[in-house]
């Protein structure tokens, strides 16, 4: 299970990495692995403004579809359209090529909500 | 039942790093190396499937005197020996108790072989119906199959079983594989060219090892499955047909034989007689996002129908699916669109099979 140092995560299993004032946003290996193929997403639009665990975007694999929710609130100012074309890159990479959605930090505090790598590690190896 | 079932490969899907699954009772492998890869590599090569889950019966006597004609939809009196034929078996209101394939091992020697969650009613229906004193035994249990499909599985039968590589669609013979006895038939649920092979299932794991010592030859879970006979619009017992559905509304009429009595025939006469209420329809959605089963399907945004089973076809890029819909004249080519409160999805209405041009009669 790869669980990358410097980010942050949500018992939903997203994750989010802070680089400034936005923070980049996708699902885990966790969430990927689980789903199997990832056949579609669809991706939030730029300028929604999401509150923290909101409803994000869609991921749908051959077996089902599932609901992501923003790690944090803010606006989208940037969505992935490689995954348009290409979402198995979810699969392949999900901390890098297959992030979702970048968004406009509302309140960089959030982050106390959220999980550091071990608290998520010790929760995916409670499931 | 409570307890899950496991098939003699169980425990080496496991070992072999299969992701395992709860399915019609069973802890079966759902994928090995991934969906979309398994389901590609049948229709290009060969996979091998893990299908000891599934329900035999052995049953002998004139299928008019011992009353199997009388239980099975499709016409069996006139199947040559070595020959299957696929059907159903109906409760007196005309709704489907389980789909089958028949096979005609001799005169009077026949194998029925069912799905997994409905052996034990199968069972009781052949009892109830079947002229006292016939010979019926449910080798279940003491049955294994592994299912050899794609487009390279002859090359394999050749390697494995000589004898069978004359089989022609829908015909099998008794004959050895790898050396033990074995019933090899040129049947299966993907729509490619494909063998089912049937051994006493306390050698299914020593065949299961080396069909896979083979190269050629990968493993593939019920997931690639699914898609598979999804793609070909075949139906699925449980989910696109059930006791609620008549072989008339499932389009499974061509696999019966009004020309005989048999179960449930009356009542399917007089619906056909006043007209059936729903059709069966497939679908494709305009996107990759896939139909799912219990969609609904809007037409110009009203309810007119179900998705039954939906998922996404690697082979065609787009969502697939089938389900009813209520009767529409001519339906094909109609903008639909499926999903629920949350998502609709733009469709049409199309023809089966998804995927053309398979391997499955060359």
């Amino acid at each position: 299970m790869n669980i990358p140092a410097g980010l942050y995560f949500t018992k939903e299993h997203e994750w989010v990495r802070i680089e400034g004032s936005a923070g980049i946003a996708g699902i885990t290996d966790y969430a990927q692995h689980a789903l199997g193929d990832v056949t579609f997403v669809e991706l939030p639009k730029k300028g929604q403004v999401l509150k923290q665990f909101q409803l994000m975007a869609t991921v749908e694999s051959v077996k089902a579809a599932s609901d992501v929710y923003a790690p944090v609130s803010g606006t989208i100012i940037e969505m992935n359209a490689e995954l348009n074309a290409n979402p198995g890159l979810v699969n392949q990479d999900c901390y890098a090529k297959g992030w979702i959605a970048k968004i406009m930090l509302a309140d960089p505090q959030e982050t106390k909500n959220l999980l550091d790598p071990a608290a998520y590690k010790a929760y995916v190896e409670g499931l | 039942m409570n307890s899950i079932l496991s098939t003699p490969l169980t425990a080496d899907h496991i070992v072999r790093g299969a992701r395992m699954a709860p399915f019609a009772g069973w802890n079966m492998p759902i994928q090995y190396e991934g969906i979309i890869a398994e389901t590609l590599y049948t229709r290009s090569a060969v996979s091998c499937f893990d299908i000891c889950h599934m329900g035999e019966f052995l049953l002998k006597g004139d299928p008019g005197a011992c009353g199997l004609e009388h239980l099975v939809t499709a016409r069996l009196g006139d199947m040559p020996k070595g020959s299957c034929r696929y059907g159903s078996i109906l409760n007196e209101k005309g709704g489907v108790l389980d789909d089958l394939i028949v096979y005609r091992k001799g005169p009077a020697d026949w194998m029925i072989v069912v799905n997994a969650a409905t052996i034990e009613k199968d069972k009781k229906h052949f009892q109830a119906h079947l002229k006292p004193g016939t010979e019926f035994r449910d080798v279940s249990a003491q049955t294994g199959k592994i299912d050899l499909q794609g487009p390279l599985s002859r090359d394999i039968i050749k390697a494995i079983a000589p004898a069978a590589v004359t089989l022609g669609y829908y015909t099998f013979m008794e004959t050895n594989v790898l050396g033990r006895p074995a019933l090899v038939s040129r049947t299966g649920y993907t729509g490619e060219l494909g063998y089912e092979l049937y051994v006493p299932a306390q050698e299914i794991p020593e065949l299961w090892k080396k069909l896979l010592d083979d190269p050629r030859i990968k493993p593939a879970g019920l997931g690639a499955r699914d898609v598979l006979r999804l793609e070909m619009g075949y139906s699925l017992y449980g989910q696109d047909i059930n006791e609620e559905t008549t072989p008339l509304d499932a389009g499974l009429e061509k696999f019966v034989d009004f020309k005989k009595d048999f179960i449930g025939k009356n009542a399917l006469e007089s619906k056909k007689k006043t007209g059936i209420a729903r059709q069966r329809v497939f679908l494709r959605t305009l996107s990759r996002r896939s139909p799912r089963h219990e969609h609904h399907i809007f037409v110009d945004g009203q309810t007119k129908g179900i998705v039954t089973s939906g998922t996404f076809s690697p082979h065609l890029n787009c969502g697939i699916g089938m389900g009813f819909l209520e009767n529409i004249p001519a339906a094909r080519g109609l903008n639909i669109s499926v999903g629920d409160d949350k998502v609709q999805i733009e469709a049409v209405i199309t023809d089966k099979p998804f995927v053309k041009h398979t391997s499955l009669k060359q």
